[in-house]
């Protein structure tokens, strides 16, 4: 125990002694609480025992001297130390200038309603900000010096050349669990062949686009969000505003053009690859040759099976960049934005992605293709 | 000169590569005083500091702190050693996703086995014995002006109640007037605590405001001596630091 007690009748006398510092602050305080004070109406306080004192030890005494005061007197037997003069003046301070501060309860009512509003204005903010895009394309158009090809050109390698392995990997694993299930449950009725065609249509019309577009989503789209995020935090964002320079132009127009040159592109490769997949696996399968694989794949696909996948690519890719540029560009304040808004800007991607193939697929229907 | 300095660096080499940032420096900090270090962009300050926290390893000499040389310390005879001492980084590096009171909480947490009231309430007494006030405790780094998070930064310094302070440039970026508000709040600490302060710093008003003695990196070692002695050196980067013309305005130039 870092004190010793005396106690005549209603006073009792705490002589403390040994290192009333911060390593000691948690056993102090824990032999505090056994501390017994009933019928104590008087305390004296003896310090001059002390051998070394520190801010944290001075508060564990000043916070005896407060708590216990309530309804007690308490002196001190001993001169007081600086410290603990300085500790009563930093939190005698404190009450002047008014209580810890509260953040103010809001109803039910009134939350739902700033929600709302947030809301709103998160969307007139995203709007905002297409339309400002949208504008500039338009001007970069009629201007082609406004053009940066450089800076596309390394989209284009960086969302779409370094992607090739792992979209052309997943479509190959794609392709093989379509070709597996289906010669699996085709076997039964004799209808192998069909799984040439649930491959090919599958690849080609949905899956081959879908998963590329889900994966340059999570590869570009936070790339995106968390490049342009970090550069608004460094404030080179207005750098580029002071040196004249439109951030849209330089940073968001390339990346949007870049990668809807580069997801088509992708998509193709996924489409190749998971054709030859299924070849090779309704050969290993099904022991089917590969030339009558290709005369069957030849035979399923219509005119437009082919482009009904390519064509949703370049609506992906905007999707895809609008989200992650959008999201980068809200950044402000802490890292910790950086990573929320890079979280939301992958999961957008992913969501409109699907939300539009799905828009697609009813399209397709109504046209009939 | 004491007989115990708080700390004691000999004939440190640091090297990068083929570059040489210290070569045979040598530099003593006695205890209870606040010790300036100087130097030009790329002298080496910051892996200095490095050095004598024991982050970096240098290829030859000694740092001792209080008679312990940090150079050939375990990862955990330098964990413990880090709590007897505490550091503010330039730019403040306080943690973006916590509050300036979980901040200065986060080392307590760390290195001791206190109560909830107790971790809330020595935070808050740090707080405020910075000079920021309560409302602040619960506001977010990025909520706070250049001048409270070098404050907020100084608070968590300080919360293990260290005898040794480190500060990388506590005043940069700060308007003259909250510089010179830093510089007293220091002073004042300095003194009531009985801290040994040791402080990089670019800033001549923060200099002849609050050290006692500065050492000034040239060539690759360290010129040190009372805030005269320094002033009067004859090395050339010196006299130009000291007496240039953003120095005469402080008018040390008459005693030279």
């Amino acid at each position: 125990m870092p004190f010793r007690t005396e106690r005549h009748q209603e006073t009792l006398r705490l002589s403390l002694f040994g290192d009333w510092t911060i390593q000691h602050v948690g056993d102090i305080e824990r032999s505090l609480e056994s501390l017994a004070l009933d019928h104590i109406r008087r305390l004296q306080l003896d310090l001059s025992g002390i051998s070394s004192l520190d801010l944290s030890g001075a508060w564990l005494i000043h916070d005896l001297q407060v708590r216990i005061a309530a309804n007690r007197s308490v002196e001190l037997a001993s001169p007081e130390p600086p410290m603990l003069r300085l500790v009563a003046q930093t939190l005698a301070e404190d009450e002047s200038t008014g209580s810890r501060a509260q953040r103010p309860r809001r109803s039910a009512i009134e939350h739902l309603g700033r929600h709302a509003l947030e809301r709103l204005t998160g969307w007139a903010e995203g709007l905002a900000f297409l339309g400002v895009t949208v504008i500039r394309f338009m001007a970069a158009l009629k201007d082609p010096r406004v053009w940066r090809p450089i800076s596309i050109a390394r989209h284009v390698y960086d969302t779409g050349l370094t992607a090739i392995p792992i979209v052309a990997l997943i479509a190959f694993l794609i392709a093989v669990i379509i070709a597996y299930m289906g010669a699996e449950q085709l076997q039964r009725f004799g209808a192998d062949i069909f799984v040439v065609d649930l491959v090919t249509v599958g690849v080609l019309r949905e899956l081959g686009v879908l998963l590329t577009a889900i994966i340059v989503a999570g590869r570009s789209g936070s790339a995106f969000a968390a490049e342009i995020g970090a550069m608004k935090l460094n404030q080179e964002i207005d750098a580029l505003k002071a040196t004249g320079v439109e951030p849209v132009e330089v940073l968001v127009l390339p990346r949007w053009i870049g990668l809807v040159i580069a997801l088509p592109l992708l998509t193709v490769i996924a489409d190749a690859v998971g054709v030859v997949g299924g070849a090779l696996l309704c050969h290993l399968l099904l022991e089917m040759p590969f030339v009558q694989y290709f005369q069957r794949v030849d035979e399923s696909i219509a005119a437009w099976t082919f482009w009904v996948g390519v064509i949703k690519a370049p609506v992906f890719a905007v999707l895809i960049a609008a989200a992650g540029t959008y999201r980068g560009m809200q950044v402000r304040g802490s890292s910790r934005e950086l990573g929320r808004l890079t979280t939301v800007a992958v999961v957008q991607a992913i969501f409109m992605v699907i939300l539009a193939d799905a828009l697609f697929a009813v399209l397709f229907m109504e046209i009939g293709i | 000169m004491s007989a115990n300095p708080a700390i004691i660096v000999s004939d440190i080499v640091n090297r990068f590569g083929a570059q040489t940032v210290h070569d045979g420096l040598d530099m003593q900090v006695e205890r209870g005083e606040i010790f300036g270090i100087v130097g030009g962009s790329g002298s080496g300050k910051s892996v200095l500091l490095n050095t004598i926290l024991g982050l970096r390893r240098p290829q030859r000499g000694r740092v001792e702190l209080s008679g312990v040389d940090v150079t050939t310390l375990s990862d955990a005879e330098l964990r413990n050693l880090k709590m007897t001492y505490g550091v503010t980084f330039q730019a403040g590096a306080l943690f973006s996703s916590l509050t300036v009171l979980q901040n200065v909480q986060l080392p307590m947490l760390e290195h001791l086995d206190i109560s909830a009231r107790a971790l809330e309430e020595l935070a808050l007494l740090k707080v405020r014995l910075v000079g920021l006030p309560t409302e602040a405790a619960s506001k977010y780094p990025s909520q706070l002006s250049g001048g409270m998070i070098k404050r907020a930064a100084l608070a968590r310094a300080l919360a293990l109640d260290p005898q040794l302070l480190f500060l990388d440039e506590p005043t940069s970026g700060l308007d003259p007037i909250s510089a010179a508000a830093f510089d007293e709040l220091l002073v004042g600490l300095q003194q009531e605590l009985g801290l040994t302060v040791v402080m990089i710093t670019h800033d001549l008003d923060t200099i002849f405001r609050t050290c006692n003695r500065v050492g000034v990196i040239v060539d690759r070692k360290m010129i040190s001596g009372s805030l005269e002695q320094i002033t009067d050196n004859p090395h050339p980067w010196i006299r130009e630091y000291f007496h240039g013309a953003r120095a005469s305005r402080f008018g040390v130039s008459r005693g030279a």
